[in-house]
């Protein structure tokens, strides 16, 4: 899923200006599940801008909503429901949702409310790690299923390197050794000779640094 | 200043609260429960929403408590560390905003009426008293 975390409150609080009625728009997908922007959180965030405001002496009216998504035009849509009702949204989506409310409805003043952090899973009740970059050309078949773009601190596509002391990376003793991992991972499957393959000069097109990336499925467009 | 009574709000949850809420209320402030408190009950500790401690202060809360089960003695096993969790969020919350933390407390209180679920209280209340009411009431 996607992994986000709510902004401080005062800098939405700053982002919102003088706005006096917002719509807090959560979105019932990824956000949802990590609870950084389902009904939940709208509820929460709605209760701190309310007392932020008092406590400034601004009052602000709020409509607390979710969508089923907002990374679709048709749930987009249904924000016309409340056309005319406030001065701005604040999108607890993830960045997608905040750029599709903006692409479909150029004349509203959409800000984002959390920092979308990742593409991670639960490792345990409330907490997340990443585990995928969304990088385009995945290379989880020759590294035992574990992804060295996201999980090694350097992305090295030949690891582990000199920094690897104990199975732990040298940025922080918290964090395993992605590299040190594979071997394991790929020793235990007696596929540890894999290790040996050196990995190709890559082409980061693919990871987005070939600007903005865009998939097709020409037999759904229709 | 002098004549400001704390609005408290309790949060317990059904066992810690049970016998509190048998007697009457002339009872429980006979006892020394704070004129400006009430008591709000939930099923579980587990079952307090950050949301609703919110809505507290919102709703013009000078301060909150929450109490509910020992750590280790939760009629549901974890409902009364989620509680101390949410209500450790909501401190957090509170100074995120400038307010202060000290305005919402956490208690782990055996079960049955006692002495210390009026202390818990009343300790509130001195500590509102000290700090003033809530800067979001607008008051002064």
């Amino acid at each position: 899923m996607i992994v986000a975390e709510r902004k401080p409150v005062d800098e939405i609080l700053k982002m919102i200006g003088g706005a006096k009625r917002v719509l807090i728009l959560g979105c019932r997908g990824c956000v949802s599940v990590c609870s950084a922007g389902g009904e939940r959180e709208v509820e929460i965030l709605a209760s701190m801008l309310k007392v932020g405001r008092k406590k400034e002496g601004k009052p602000i009216e709020i409509i607390e909503a979710s969508l089923v998504r907002q990374c679709d035009k048709e749930y987009i849509d249904s924000i016309d429901q409340w056309d005319g009702q406030f001065d701005a949204i604040l999108s607890m989506a993830c960045g997608v949702g905040v750029n599709f409310i903006a692409n479909l409805r150029p004349m509203v003043n959409v800000y984002p409310a959390v920092n979308t952090s990742f593409f991670g899973g639960s490792a345990e009740q409330g907490v997340w790690s990443e585990q995928c970059a969304g990088c385009g050309d995945c290379v989880l078949h020759v590294t035992g299923g574990l992804c060295p773009v996201a999980r090694c601190a350097k992305s090295l596509m030949n690891g582990p390197c000199g920094g690897s002391q104990d199975g732990r990376c040298e940025i922080h003793r918290d964090v395993p050794c992605i590299w040190q991992s594979v071997y394991e991972k790929l020793n235990g499957l007696g596929r540890q000779e894999q290790m040996l393959e050196l990995a190709p000069i890559r082409d980061w097109r693919s990871a987005g640094h070939g600007g903005p990336r865009t998939a097709v499925r020409d037999d759904l467009t229709v | 200043m002098s004549d400001f009574t704390p609005n408290i709000q309790v949060f317990c949850c059904h066992y810690t609260s049970q016998q509190a809420l048998s007697v009457s209320p002339e009872g429980l402030r006979a006892d020394g429960f704070p004129a400006g408190a009430s008591i709000n009950r939930v099923v579980c500790g587990g079952k307090l929403k950050v949301s609703s401690l919110l809505k507290a202060f919102e709703d013009g809360a000078d301060g909150v408590c929450v109490v509910a089960c020992p750590e280790d003695k939760c009629h549901n096993l974890m409902g009364s560390q989620r509680a101390a969790k949410r209500a450790g969020a909501v401190k957090k919350v509170l100074a995120e905003l400038g307010l202060e933390a000290e305005r919402i407390s956490m208690h782990h209180l055996e079960r049955g009426f006692h002495q210390e679920f009026v202390t818990v209280a009343q300790e509130m209340e001195q500590r509102v008293k000290a700090m003033g009411p809530s800067p979001i009431k607008g008051e002064k």
